[in-house]
């Protein structure tokens, strides 16, 4: 019998929709999978005990002929960022342990009514402040294809469910690349819609002008069925985009129909390579590169300058509205609360953020106040929001020359556990691909394009397009996963290791 | 050179409502000191005649109409508190007895 935990959501899709097997059964499978090898892995924070329920009622539902979305009855993981009704929603911190939100995240809303399946919560650095899941309050989850490594951040658990088999697909949330980094380094997809394309409400909020919810998949077409359920606007959210937008899966199956690459001019980011890229991380970036000149593509070099500053300007932006989002742990309306015998009510607050916060989102929230703060405020988030406009002029100069820009999506393949834990600066630059797209509002995807020769482990190809095009990411992801499959006689993670 | 001493952190973070250690204020000194001097080279680009930039995609209106809706009962707002007396979230005495 086929594993069901090896199957795209598509093809669980059709398998479901012609009766071969039932959500029941295809549930089930992925919850033996993550009680079979999450003890290990360690990307869920919380399974969910109605997922049989919800699969039967869909089953039923089909059984009676009625009428169902395309991706009803397949099970999906949710970073633990979205709110949930049913489910803790605890963002991986302390400070909201065991919180139950009082209404679902908009994007789960729409999971719900499209009758996909919650598996439950997964594992991500606390807030989405990091790039490894080292600053989760409840552990790090593990890369699946090596365990003594990072499944990358802040949506490692995300990636990780993924590339273990625990799941077909899942929600992240991406502010600076934590959709794209931890996809990259687990051999998975994931997608950072444009900004305003998928709602954030709902989402806890890391820093309001860069936060983006997006799927993670093992293939392009999965992120782009994901992407058509989660994704237009929602009044709930005053920077939802309120445009009508195109199939993202239609995109991506048109990118599979073999010659959607010809003609397509393709920019190669000069800026994002060299120093600091791993050689086997540049090797496979360029094959790719040569296997797109093959296919047709135009490759062009484009200059991006100030995307030099991106990671100065994101580490002021980020904390500055991080210090003013979290704001709101205030021990009074949900979370912890710590009680100071005869203090005042400002020292509750001050015990109970210092007890319930980890040690990176404290930094973050004392960088951020600091960065406002009078006499500092022009000189900190002022120039960084100059920045921002620089590196929204460079991306609109490089869309001149090319549709669509590519990079690796991670300048290395996974580290090591506490490799850069001490070191801040340097965990910070890891971001250095990923973090310019977010400045600049325009979407980003990250899919395999290898493994690094010198360790074995995933390598990520980056593409990013025009805000608003979107579907651009899913044609041209789609053209290159087909490609490279071609090469590779199948998918990616018909090479990670078994893990039981 | 950076301008993050121990007695700034600790009033950024008496400001930011965080009871931090004396270890954390050390810590944090050093750390935010290489941090800040990272990210000040924004500066360098940062000239008067570039304009900022707070909202990656421009939008305007988003307003709906002014409809009263379904909104969350006292019951679910109050759920995940950590105290509340049943119609109202119950904190620490802001007041003090003489006021």
């Amino acid at each position: 019998m086929t594993d069901l935990t090896r199957l795209s959501a598509a093809d669980l899709s059709s398998r479901l929709t012609s009766g071969d097997v039932s959500s029941v059964e295809v549930t089930q499978a992925h919850l033996d999978r993550i009680a079979a090898v999450d003890g290990d892995v360690h990307a869920f924070l919380h399974v969910s005990v109605d997922a049989l329920d919800s699969a039967a009622a869909v089953d039923a539902d089909r059984a009676a002929g009625k009428t169902l979305g395309e991706l009803a009855g397949v099970p999906i993981a949710i970073k633990d960022v979205l709110c949930t009704l049913d489910m803790p929603s605890t963002s991986g911190s302390r400070i909201l342990e065991g919180w139950v939100p009082p209404y679902d995240a908009t994007v789960v809303a729409r999971l719900r009514e499209a009758r996909l399946i919650p598996l439950g919560k997964t594992n991500m650095d606390e807030f989405a402040m990091g790039s490894s899941t080292e600053h989760s309050a409840y552990g790090p989850t593990k890369n699946p294809w090596a365990l003594d490594r990072i499944p990358g951040g802040s949506g490692g658990g995300s990636a990780a469910a993924v590339s273990a088999f625990e799941a077909p697909i899942a929600l992240g949330s991406d502010t600076g690349g934590s959709i794209r980094q931890p996809a990259a380094v687990t051999g998975s997809v994931g997608v950072k819609p444009t900004y305003g394309g998928v709602s954030r409400y709902g989402a806890i909020a890391l820093a309001s002008s860069l936060d983006q919810v997006g799927p993670v998949s093992r293939s392009v077409l999965d992120a782009a069925l994901v992407h058509d359920v989660i994704g237009g606007h929602d009044p709930r959210d005053a920077t939802s985009i309120p445009d009508a937008w195109p199939s993202m899966a239609a995109a991506a199956r048109a990118g599979q129909s073999g010659d959607a690459l010809k003609g397509v001019r393709v920019g190669v980011v000069k800026e994002l390579e060299g120093e600091g890229f791993q050689a086997g991380v540049k090797q496979r970036y360029h094959e790719t590169l040569d296997l797109m000149a093959a296919a047709g593509a135009e490759i062009v070099e484009v200059s991006a300058p100030n995307f030099e500053y991106a990671i100065a300007a994101y580490y002021l932006i980020l904390p500055a509205e991080a210090s003013s989002n979290l704001a709101k742990f205030d021990s009074v309306r949900f979370g912890m609360r710590r009680e100071v015998a005869g203090g005042t009510v400002e020292d509750v607050m001050a015990a109970t953020r210092e007890a319930g916060f980890g040690p990176e989102v404290k930094r973050r929230i004392i960088l951020g106040t600091y960065a406002l703060s009078a006499g500092y405020y022009d000189a900190y988030y002022g120039s960084a929001q100059k920045v921002r406009t620089l590196i929204q002029r460079d991306f609109a100069a490089a869309f001149e020359q090319a549709d669509v820009l590519v990079s690796p999506s991670a300048p290395t393949t996974a580290f090591k556990f506490g490799e850069k834990m001490s070191d801040p600066l340097a965990m910070y630059l890891n971001d250095v691909t990923t973090i310019p797209a977010n400045l600049a509002g325009v979407p980003g995807m990250g899919l395999p394009i290898g493994l690094a020769p010198e360790d074995g482990l995933p390598v990520g190809l980056q593409i990013m397009a025009p805000a608003r095009e979107d579907a651009r990411l899913y044609t041209v992801g789609a053209a290159v996963e087909q490609l490279l499959e071609a090469q590779w006689g199948g998918p990616l993670w018909t090479q990670a290791p078994e893990l039981t | 050179m950076s301008e993050i001493t121990p007695e700034r952190v600790a009033h950024l973070a008496s400001l930011a409502r965080i009871a931090l250690t004396d270890d954390e204020i050390e810590q944090l000194t050093g750390e935010l000191g290489a941090i800040v001097d990272a990210v000040a080279t924004v500066q360098r680009v940062a000239t008067p005649d570039v304009p900022a930039t707070s909202h990656p995609i421009p939008l305007t209106g988003g307003m709906r109409p002014d409809e009263v809706g379904q909104t969350l009962t006292t019951e679910q707002a109050l759920a995940g508190a950590p105290d509340h007396d049943g119609s109202r979230f119950r904190v620490t005495a802001i007041l003090g007895e003489e006021q």
